[in-house]
């Protein structure tokens, strides 16, 4: 039987100063992609993902997060990429569905839920995701807002593929 | 060990390629964990995506889709073999982008799981819905699922990110599920997946 959740790629952050990194020549064969993280920055920051390169402001979300003491709703219209996890040098977890990525009809849609235990930000979150272009999904990009990832910090590319 | 492959066009000394793996160039079975069943597309005449006759081998399901609605307000429900009985039971967190709340949905004649994008939304926007029904062949237990859900709109119309838990109050086996819109007809290119977990 064909292999049905597969991993693409991993990267793995060495020791050199990382603040970017890219999954590239991502296959159309898949459905959805996954990505997995785990790993911490420099400094307290977003960490996002952009899609083919577009650095354009063509990235929105709607927000659900749980600080410990509270739920709170936010939005993010006309962004230059979507978040992913959000932390400083605590190690943080996070996953990031795409949705339908390959396909040149649609808007992509995404999920993504992270969470960071920071002693002064600690959050759950939740956030859904969409990148308004219809182009298929060839690469994707993870970036720090500011800092750089720290050595160790792991992200897993996976391809899900539906019947 | 050597293994040779020969082609039909060869004889034993010419037409034959040599491995050095028992796979002989061939890709491995690998028996999977994860497994896709069934993908259904809507065609744009649908007012219902089902899942039938769904095999009773594995531990967990996931469904996985997007979904855009022609019309405001509808909510993506889900029904199980065939159930339209007052069986469901619903509560969610929700966001809508200013305000975080949690609520009931009551014991009605489905499940809540999410929300597809409203007809007043840009015709190339999809929501986006993952659903994990558990222990789903268990004939012991009432069914749970857990369905992490939401669409983004680009602070157009709206949107919504939410996480629901759904109970089905029977001890069957499912062995269908079907997903509406409460009466809307699914725009085309809304589609959803159905895959199973082996335990």
């Amino acid at each position: 039987m064909a292999i049905t959740y597969e991993p693409i790629a991993t990267q793995t952050i060495s020791g050199s100063a990382t603040s970017t990194l890219t999954f590239a020549s991502i296959p159309a064969t898949f459905t959805d992609l996954i990505l997995a993280s785990s790993g911490s920055n420099s400094t307290l920051s977003d960490i996002k993902i952009r899609f083919n390169a577009d650095t354009g402001s063509n990235y929105s979300e709607t927000i659900l997060l749980g600080s410990g003491s509270s739920a709170i709703a936010a939005r993010g219209s006309n962004t230059t990429g979507l978040n992913h996890n959000y932390t400083n040098t605590s190690i943080a977890a996070a996953i990031s569905h795409i949705m339908n990525y390959s396909n040149s009809t649609t808007y992509k849609s995404t999920m993504t839920r992270w969470n960071s235990a920071t002693s002064t930000d600690p959050y759950t979150a939740v956030y859904v995701g969409q990148w308004r272009n219809t182009s298929a999904i060839t690469s994707v990009t993870v970036f720090v807002g500011s800092g750089n990832f720290v050595a160790g910090s792991i992200f897993t590319l996976y391809g899900i593929k539906a019947a | 060990m050597t293994v040779y492959k020969f082609s039909a066009a060869g004889s034993l000394t010419t037409g034959r390629t040599l491995y050095t793996s028992m796979l002989a160039g061939n890709t491995a079975f690998i028996d999977g964990s994860y497994e896709s069943i069934s993908t259904v597309t809507a065609s744009g005449s649908s007012s219902s995506i089902t899942f039938s006759s769904i095999p009773q081998t594995y531990q967990h399901l996931q469904i996985r889709g997007t979904a855009k609605s022609p019309n405001a307000g509808p909510a993506l429900v889900i029904q199980y073999n065939g159930d339209s009985s007052v069986n469901y039971k619903s509560h969610y967190v929700e966001s809508n982008g200013s305000t975080a709340y949690a609520g009931v949905g009551g014991t009605n004649t489905y499940g809540y799981v999410g929300y597809p994008v409203p007809g007043s939304a840009n015709a190339s926007m999809r929501s986006a819905t993952i659903i994990d029904v558990l222990d789903y062949a268990n004939t012991n237990k009432n069914k749970t699922t857990r369905s992490l859900t939401g669409y983004d709109t680009n602070n157009t119309v709206d949107g919504y990110v939410d996480i629901f838990s759904n109970l089905w109050m029977s001890t069957s086996a499912i062995t269908s599920i079907t997903l509406s819109i409460q009466g809307e007809l699914f725009v085309v290119n809304s589609q959803f997946a159905l895959y199973g977990i082996k335990g």
